[in-house]
């Protein structure tokens, strides 16, 4: 028996591990190599971890995520150059899924600005693109009043998602939060955790409500034993990367390096809606963008089968006797209980009810294009 | 969780007992655990033969996806139909009720004792 996924947990080549791997190993975590982190890939099972989040809450050390700090007069104008969002017109105190585009208009990263104050920005990047964010917006800084720091190292990102996450917040000892009942979906507010601070923000990776907290690394085992405690009487299970990318392939955010790449255009991922156009001034990647991808550029879809076998990245996607594309993600969906998968399929295949077909490994399985989400909680306030 | 003594095992993570002519065969509590929850599995059909070294199933997680290899040469007597219906079940008793193929060998290859399989493993 051999896994075709790879997963590492030798950690012989020495991936960093996070400031809370000790409390992780206690909870007898088993680990995977993602982007040169040893991370949490499931504590006790992948789908109890899953279900947890959409009935209860779990707790994630998504401490691998990268910190970029932006500040100083010409924040704001920086951002709106170097990234495709209209990042000035977001106010303080609230946050964008934006992403940083090449001069093509291919993805180097999508990531997540938070404006903190007044000249003063968070961008929060993938592991994997740490250092290319981080070159792209330096290379873009020339000529803007701005300081970029590099935080990655001392924040850890605390991810407490589900039904239950905000009572959690709310009953954590210590921690005391600037108006958590009335923060909004993509806000964020400041809070304190003994002596030290924290940035609290309605923001995940889950389709589920919930937060995350960035928090000094000093003070990230006490915060994080601390949200365990008021979570135990709410369903609260320390939940690992396994369940994580389940919920959002249901909730259909892309993976960068799945869904998002060099070679994607924003229109072509559904994120057209991402990209300020209505920016007055120039930022990278606009004229291919405007341009927009070529005629007949494959569209990310979503696909639902029936059974239990899965779709799995790189498999082919058949309409008839044509290979008309290929899954990014595919898992058997632990909350709606039939497969689902995303695909970049050709346009002429790509209308909703449009019944194809994904290559399992030498056989056909029926799958039909469904709109994304897969998965939507129902409404809440914000 | 089943007797353990007799068992033997392969480099691709499968256990075997043999007895008399036949040998059963399932995967180990370190594979199951490598792939998470697993949530689908597919094996060889009654009667089918098999050969050493040769994909003859799958054993699918939320995750990822394992194959399952022929551990010896032999015809397929029995497959368990209870880990089909529940896959669950290669978790929560891979060395038990977790068990994959029943298969009638007509040779037996050279496979790891449990000391060789758990330097293997690491574990």
């Amino acid at each position: 028996m051999t896994e075709t996924t790879a997963t590492s947990t030798d950690p012989a080549d020495g991936p960093r591990r996070s400031p809370l791997h000790e409390l992780h190993e206690k909870l007898g975590a088993s680990f995977t190599d993602f982007a040169g982190w040893l991370m949490p890939v499931r504590y006790s099972s992948d789908l109890a971890e899953h279900h947890a989040v959409r009935t209860a809450a779990g707790i994630f050390d998504i401490s691998h995520m990268a910190e970029i700090q932006v500040s100083g007069p010409d924040a704001s104008t920086f951002l709106d150059h170097a990234l495709a969002g209209n990042i000035g017109a977001v106010p303080a105190g609230r946050a964008k899924y934006s992403l940083v585009l090449d001069g093509g208009g291919g993805i180097l990263d999508d990531i997540i600005v938070y404006h903190n104050a007044e000249g003063e920005y968070l961008v929060v990047a993938n592991a994997g693109n740490r250092h290319v964010v981080l070159d792209a917006l330096q290379n873009r800084a020339a000529g803007f009043d701005v300081t970029l720091v590099d935080l990655t190292d001392d924040i850890v990102l605390i991810a407490v998602q589900g039904p239950a996450s905000q009572a959690i917040l709310a009953a954590t000892r210590g921690l005391v939060i600037d108006g958590l009942d009335d923060l909004k979906y993509y806000a964020s507010t400041g809070a304190t955790f003994g002596s030290g601070t924290v940035l609290v923000a309605r923001t995940g990776y889950t389709g589920e409500n919930g937060y995350e907290l960035y928090v000094d690394v000093q003070d990230a085992a006490a915060l994080w034993i601390a949200l365990t405690e008021a979570g135990a009487g709410h369903g609260l299970v320390p939940a690992g990367l396994a369940s994580r990318d389940t919920l959002r392939l249901e909730a259909g955010m892309p993976l960068y390096g799945h869904e998002l790449g060099l070679d994607t255009l924003p229109a072509q991922a559904g994120l057209g809606r991402v990209v300020s156009l209505a920016k007055t001034d120039d930022f990278i990647g606009r004229s291919a963008v405007e341009a927009g991808p070529g005629e007949g550029a494959r569209v990310l879809v979503g696909l639902a089968s029936e059974g239990k076998r899965a779709g799995r990245a790189g498999y082919p996607v058949f309409d008839g006797d044509v290979e008309v594309g290929a899954v990014t993600s595919g898992a058997l969906s632990p909350t709606l209980g039939y497969p689902i998968a995303m695909a970049y399929v050709d346009p002429a295949s790509s209308l909703a009810g449009t019944e194809l077909q994904i290559d399992v490994r030498g056989s056909r399985i029926a799958a039909v294009v469904v709109p994304l989400p897969f998965y939507k909680k129902e409404s809440t306030n914000g | 969780m089943a007797d353990r003594s007799n068992l033997q095992y392969t480099a691709e993570h499968e256990w075997v007992l043999v007895e008399g002519a036949i040998a059963t065969v399932g995967i180990t509590a370190y594979a199951a655990e490598k792939l998470g929850d697993i949530v689908y599995v597919d094996l060889p059909k009654v009667g089918s033969s098999l050969a050493e070294g040769t994909v003859v199933g799958e054993i699918e997680s939320t995750k990822s996806v394992g194959e399952l290899f022929a551990p010896v040469n032999g015809t397929v007597v029995e497959a368990n139909d209870a880990v089909t219906a529940n896959p669950e079940l290669v978790n929560s008793d891979p060395f038990g009720e977790g068990w994959l193929v029943k298969v009638e060998f007509t040779e037996l290859p050279a496979l790891l004792t449990a000391d060789e399989y758990a330097t293997l493993t690491g574990e």
